[in-house]
């Protein structure tokens, strides 16, 4: 009755190459970061006398949301001085994310791993180097050895906690942004192309056209649903950055 | 002839043979997505279900419960996208 194919999973997310090696992934990325640096210059040239308005605005607000939503719920006073790091990866994530639901773009940036896996292992030197720098050695040695565990399942916690940290810790985060950007774009192309299918149906056309009604909404919905997810991943990928790096900064102990 | 037929069978023992691996391995999807969800399902819900609890019982610390929240949303749902990614490896 309907033939619907859903395309190979390479014709959803490959796209041409502008010139070698610049595809729209690398533009969106490009532009994001465009976007973003440009936005914060133009706040920071205002005179600090007015009263901010319209880019000063967004940008003071975007500093209050990362300085009160992510630092002091994660760090505290102290991790203040990381509001800078925070703040850019959470502005690079989400206007990564949001060309997902842009008409004419239709793709997060985010939903191929090659970013996520760069930003989370930017955050996972970060969160490695801070500890080595704030605790030296007891660093490593803590979560090799953790004190505060009885001696005899040292070894075994020391295992765990060290897989869990250096290795889970990166690799979770990568997956998760880079899989929530991949499976909201799925379903926005499945909507879409079950909406068309029913559209253009041969046969059976007056009730599949009527049918056709309940994926378009579906597709409303999840747009609405992706404005939400894009800022949601940006949040808890910072967020989670702020935990990392907080718990580095002093031993828990 | 013999040996033609042979080869013939062959061929058509191959295009089964791949037939029956892209259908179980679409059947594998399905359950790799599917068993993926259960867990990660019921920790999400019981976890925003405390969560809502705990806000209302004490609204002024609604803030840290939030954030403790999506923390917490952010392991729990890890796995489900794992299950996701296996998903769409073997599937797709």
């Amino acid at each position: 009755m309907l033939g619907l194919d859903f395309p190979k999973i390479n014709e959803v997310l490959r796209w041409q190459d502008f010139f070698a090696s610049f595809n729209k992934i690398a533009l969106i990325a490009v532009g994001a970061a465009l976007i973003g640096i440009i936005v914060f210059l133009l706040a920071g040239r205002r005179d600090p006398l007015v009263a901010p308005k319209g880019v000063r605005n967004l940008a003071e607000i975007s500093v209050e949301f990362i300085e009160d939503g992510v630092v002091m719920q994660t760090m505290g006073r102290e991790g203040l001085g990381w509001t800078p790091l925070l703040l850019s990866l959470f502005i690079f994530i989400y206007l990564c994310n949001a060309p997902g639901i842009i008409p004419i773009l239709y793709m997060p940036a985010t939903a191929r791993i090659a970013i996520p896996l760069f930003l989370s292992l930017l955050v996972w030197v970060t969160f490695i180097v801070v500890g080595f720098k704030h605790q030296k050695l007891h660093y490593i040695l803590d979560i090799l050895w953790p004190p505060g565990v009885p001696v005899a399942l040292r070894p075994l916690v020391g295992v765990i906690e060290f897989l869990s940290i250096i290795i889970i810790r990166p690799f979770s985060m990568t997956v998760r942004l880079f899989a929530n950007m991949l499976a909201g774009h799925i379903l926005l192309v499945t909507f879409a192309l079950l909406t068309e299918a029913m559209f253009q149906a041969e046969t059976h056309r007056p009730i599949l056209n009527a049918l056709g009604i309940l994926p378009f909404a579906m597709l409303l919905f999840l747009t609405v649903f992706e404005v939400l997810v894009a800022f949601l991943q940006a949040y808890i990928f910072t967020i989670l950055a702020g935990v990392y790096i907080g718990t580095s900064l002093h031993s828990e102990h | 002839m013999e040996a033609l037929s042979h080869i013939v069978q062959a061929g058509f023992d191959q295009q089964q043979a791949d037939a029956d691996k892209a259908s179980s391995a679409a059947i594998g999807a399905g359950f790799a997505y599917g068993l993926a969800a259960i867990g990660p399902g019921i920790g999400i819900g019981y976890l925003v279900g405390k969560s809502v609890e705990a806000m209302a019982r004490q609204p002024e610390a609604a803030g840290m419960v939030r954030t403790t929240m999506f923390l917490g949303i952010a392991f729990t749902e890890a796995l489900a996208l794992i299950g996701f990614v296996v998903f769409i490896l073997i599937g797709l």
